[in-house]
């Protein structure tokens, strides 16, 4: 193994200090006591205060959460039932159009899908709120847990299955008690995928909701617009450190699962 | 009295478990199995040998429900299978990578077939614990599949296909992912288990020495058919065709032309050497080309011209493979060829007979090798 | 029970991705009208084959052929373009050697180092763009700095200007673009580069004439991950961006929400996804062939 050179250990720091130094100033100026935000005025920690008695923050954070957490659940069902179809039916009519229907989401500019989307709503005359921001977000996170899963799916050794119906499983019992488990890390990480990406979206959900529904990100929008403030800074600081809390226990649980699966496949060898 | 052979297939009253009758399977214009009969009996422990590509596994997959035969029948005890789905054979299989349930303990793998079978809880956990002493599991019940070696990881994919008590056991490269010395082992150990709860065992394996060692009859596969089936014996001692002569074992192929004399067959093979002569060929005219296996134990070894034997030939050392218990001498005809000789090492090293460039004569009986048509 | 599985997400599609955009196409067609909704004609399905007939008589290009004469048009497509283009670019320089760097990281730092980079990619977006708002600002924290350091005399206008945009979407495209970079590097062999070193390679040859066509594949792919959304980019445009910036995609939210021209956003989105099927496709066979050249 070579030592790590200096180019590369210079290039690390730059690197995440790109990455991560803004997001450190905005959690710190967050703290700030002046209306200002660029200059500080010492610590404080009334804007936080001012953003839990925001009724309107509190009222779009309950409605992208609505959205997120049905629309995940959707988007993991249909994303799954669609990749179990491109990885496992076979050969079908109608696998290439839905391979490129699976894929194109993905790749399609935001504001496309989300003018499209609209005109739809508009054609079929339903009425914008919660429900087509649902529809729309469920849409193109389908695709995203869609490509998860296969992707686990592919590597999935598929005498399990064989083994399965060998020993007198139905097809769909061979699914429920030895696919399903196996792939369920998968499905799960496709989960929280899809509802990431629902928090995060503003274009689409603005084009699909209708002025029953405010999102997070629109009402964010709609005040970053006029420029920075301490109000956004503490909110900002917030849904940051949810998130990170969360990605951070899932990568060590799950750094911890792999470490002692390896130690006891080490163990069960020399034991043999 | 004579002991009593274990040989159904001799028998024209034997009933087979399993028939093959001209089956053909394609897959889109690759024909996998082509129009192959073949009938495997109760108890038995049929091998299918042959290299990967050549149709075993096709077959084996048949037998199991995964694939259904494009043309001709499949039948278990009489009956036609081929619309059998998998989960409904009284047919298990034991998978190449042995498809251990991984989120399942091993005691749960093994019950997995009988509570598919709705059988009541308390035999299952009989079953089970008599699985597990079966093949020396019980102490590993709890553990999961990447808690065991690789062997307990095969005897337990052994022990979760038999707990079912299946008509018919189909094992896919059983042995396959374990190292040379716990490989011969296990095999032992298949032919006992195989015995003792008197199943019958189709196995696939591409390893020649594996079904000679552990088959009652072995079917040697090339491109979706069958070359020949008999016992281990005579599949080695009188492979029916070079392909099979080759396969098994080490052997030296001549070809020539035939010579039929008296109640042997001779045969010119090359300028300046004498005829080989063996047992006739049935068949054979004047003329017609033919080949001649022999392998390499059969042909002996000596400085001095043997007297009495039936074939000789001089030739010099070419190259020694030294393996310990036996050695190959590779001999260079005056004509270029190489014939292969094999001796037992009954003495040290230092003491051997034979070095490069000596002058030798090599010597076998006119029953020691087969002619073959093809 | 197999076609119901199939049909199900196929349907669920064609509903709300296909048909959607067959009535973009559509609308694109169609002429601007002071109605709700605002275009005409509309489908009378009480008319029969007749209104039908007529509806269709009524469709034309004319949108497309207004998206040639007014400038700002064509003038958006190329400008998004030229911003993907470069910040493309740029977001392969910035991620190349922090992708290098932690492929030839210690190996327990390597997952680490990884979840760094992806780290930022779950948090929003929308927040991360912000973020730079603040540092970017005539007062804001760069300028604070330089002035403090005495770098510059005069605060730098950065903030809504090109610059800014470029910053921000190398900012906030690095991880698709260090992630596939990271993937190819990590399969490289180090005994290759012994290999190029050992018959005469400098470190920097070695470099050139082996880890880069190696990771190609890598570049390729980050390259078009990045490029294929950028040219559709509507956050960073808008908030980074200055009146000047023009990217198509704001283009089209102003000529939907502001002019309420539906008909032209319509034909707008249209031209752009036309625009865009050439790299996506390109993007595809590029995949196709990795991932034959990895079975």
């Amino acid at each position: 193994m070579r030592r790590m050179t200096w180019f590369n250990v210079t290039s690390l720091t730059l690197g995440f200090a790109f990455l991560y130094l803004p997001m450190l100033i905005l959690i710190i100026f967050s703290f700030n006591e002046s209306k200002l935000v660029t200059v500080w005025a010492g610590f404080s920690t009334k804007w936080y205060g001012e953003v839990l008695r925001n009724t309107a923050f509190l009222d779009a954070a309950w409605v992208t959460i609505k959205v997120a957490f049905l629309s995940s659940c959707l988007a993991t069902i249909l994303g799954t039932m669609a990749a179990i179809v491109m990885v496992r039916a076979g050969r079908f009519r109608g696998r290439t159009v839905l391979s490129g229907m699976i894929y194109a989401p993905m790749v399609m500019p935001e504001v496309i899908t989300g003018l499209s989307l609209l005109l739809l709503f508009i054609s079929l005359g339903m009425d914008r709120g919660v429900f087509t921001i649902v529809l729309a977000h469920t849409t193109f996170a389908m695709c995203y847990v869609s490509v998860v899963v296969s992707s686990r799916l592919v590597s999935f050794d598929q005498s399990l299955e064989e083994a399965a119906l060998d020993l007198g499983c139905s097809p769909v019992q061979a699914f429920r008690l030895v696919t399903l488990p196996i792939i369920a890390p998968a499905v799960i990480s496709g989960w929280l995928l899809a509802f990431t990406l629902s928090l995060d979206d503003l274009v689409i959900a603005s084009f699909t909701s209708g002025p029953s529904a405010t999102t997070l990100p629109m009402k964010i929008w709609s005040s970053v617009r006029l420029g920075v403030s301490p109000e956004i800074n503490a909110l900002s600081t917030i849904m940051i450190l949810v998130v990170a809390i969360g990605v951070i226990t899932a990568s060590l649980i799950n750094k911890r699962n792999v470490v002692r699966q390896r130690r006891e496949e080490a163990a069960a060898e020399k034991l043999a | 009295m004579a002991l009593d052979v274990f040989a159904p297939w001799d028998d024209p009253n034997a009933k087979p478990l399993i028939q093959f009758q001209n089956v053909t399977k394609r897959f889109g214009d690759f024909t996998a199995i082509d129009d192959l009969t073949v009938d495997i009996f109760e108890k038995e422990f049929f091998a299918l040998l042959g290299p990967s590509g050549c149709g075993k596994t096709t077959m084996m997959r048949m037998l199991a429900g995964f694939e259904t035969p494009t043309e001709g029948q499949i039948l278990l005890a009489g009956q036609d299978i081929g619309a059998v789905p998998p989960n409904k054979r009284a047919v298990n299989m034991m998978f190449q990578s042995y498809a251990l349930f991984p989120h399942l303990s091993i005691w749960e793998n093994i019950a997995f077939g009988l509570k598919r079978d709705k059988m009541p809880k308390d035999q299952i956990g009989e079953r089970v614990e008599e699985m597990l002493r079966l093949t020396r599991l019980e102490k590993f019940a709890r553990r999961k599949p990447h808690q065991i070696s690789g062997g307990q990881r095969q005897r337990v994919a052994l022990a979760r296909s038999l707990a079912k008590a299946p008509k018919l056991l189909l094992l896919d490269e059983p042995l396959g992912a374990l190292d040379k010395k716990l490989r011969q082992e296990t095999q032992f150990e298949l032919m006992d288990i195989q015995e003792t709860t008197g199943t019958t065992f189709v196995i696939v394996t591409h390893d020649q020495e594996e079904a000679m060692t552990v088959a009652s009859r072995v079917a040697v596969m090339d491109h979706g058919q069958i070359v020949q089936v008999s016992t281990p014996d005579v599949i080695y001692e009188a492979p029916n065709s070079t392909y099979v002569a080759d396969f098994i074992g080490d052997v030296n192929l001549i070809s020539g032309k035939a010579d039929p004399q008296d109640d042997k067959l001779h045969m010119h093979w090359a300028e300046g050497q004498p005829a080989v002569v063996g047992s006739p060929l049935d068949g054979a005219a004047k003329g017609q080309d033919v080949h001649y296996a022999i392998r390499p134990e059969k042909v002996s070894i000596s400085a001095e011209k043997p007297e009495n034997a039936a074939n000789t030939i001089q030739g010099e050392v070419h190259d020694i493979a030294y393996l310990g218990n036996i050695s190959t001498y590779h001999v260079k005809l005056a004509g270029g060829q190489i014939i292969k000789a094999q001796s037992a090492n009954n003495r040290r090293i230092s003491r051997r007979a034979f070095t490069w460039e000596d002058k030798v004569w090599l010597s076998w009986t006119d029953t020691a090798g087969v002619f073959l048509e093809r | 029970m197999r076609r119901l599985l199939i049909a199900v997400p196929f349907l669920w599609l064609l509903a709300l991705f296909i048909v959607p955009f067959a009535i973009v196409f559509k609308i694109s067609l169609s002429d601007l009208a002071v109605a709700i909704p605002p275009y005409t004609p509309t489908l009378d399905f009480a008319e029969g084959w007749a209104g039908l007939k007529a509806f269709y008589a009524e469709l034309d290009f004319e949108n497309y052929i207004w998206l040639t004469e007014d400038d700002l048009y064509w003038k958006a497509y190329l400008s998004s373009f030229k911003i993907a283009v470069i910040s493309t670019l740029l977001t392969l320089l910035v991620g190349y050697p922090i992708a290098y760097g932690i492929a030839r990281a210690p190996q327990e730092w390597r997952a680490m180092l990884f979840m760094l980079v992806i780290l930022p990619f779950w948090t929003s977006f929308l927040i991360r763009v912000y973020a730079w708002m603040g540092i970017l600002s005539q007062e804001g924290y760069l300028n604070q700095v330089l002035l403090w350091i005495g770098v510059i005399n005069e605060p730098l206008i950065i903030l809504n200007t090109n610059i800014a945009v470029y910053i921000g979407i190398v900012y906030t495209y690095l991880p698709f673009m260090i992630l596939p970079i990271y993937a190819a590097l990590e399969k490289l062999d180090i005994s290759l580069l012994e290999a190029a070193e050992d018959l005469g390679c400098s470190r920097f040859s070695a470099f050139w004439l082996v880890t880069i066509p190696l990771s190609k594949q890598g570049i390729i792919a980050g390259s078009f991950l990045v490029f294929i959304p950028t040219i559709g980019e509507f956050v960073i445009p808008s908030l980074l961006g200055g009146s000047r910036t023009l990217m198509i995609g704001k283009v089209l939210w102003e000529e939907f929400f502001s002019n309420r021209d539906w008909p032209v956003a319509s034909a707008v989105a249209v031209v752009l996804l036309l625009i865009l099927i050439i790299p996506i496709v390109l993007f595809q066979r590029n995949e196709q062939k990795q991932r034959e050249a990895d079975k």
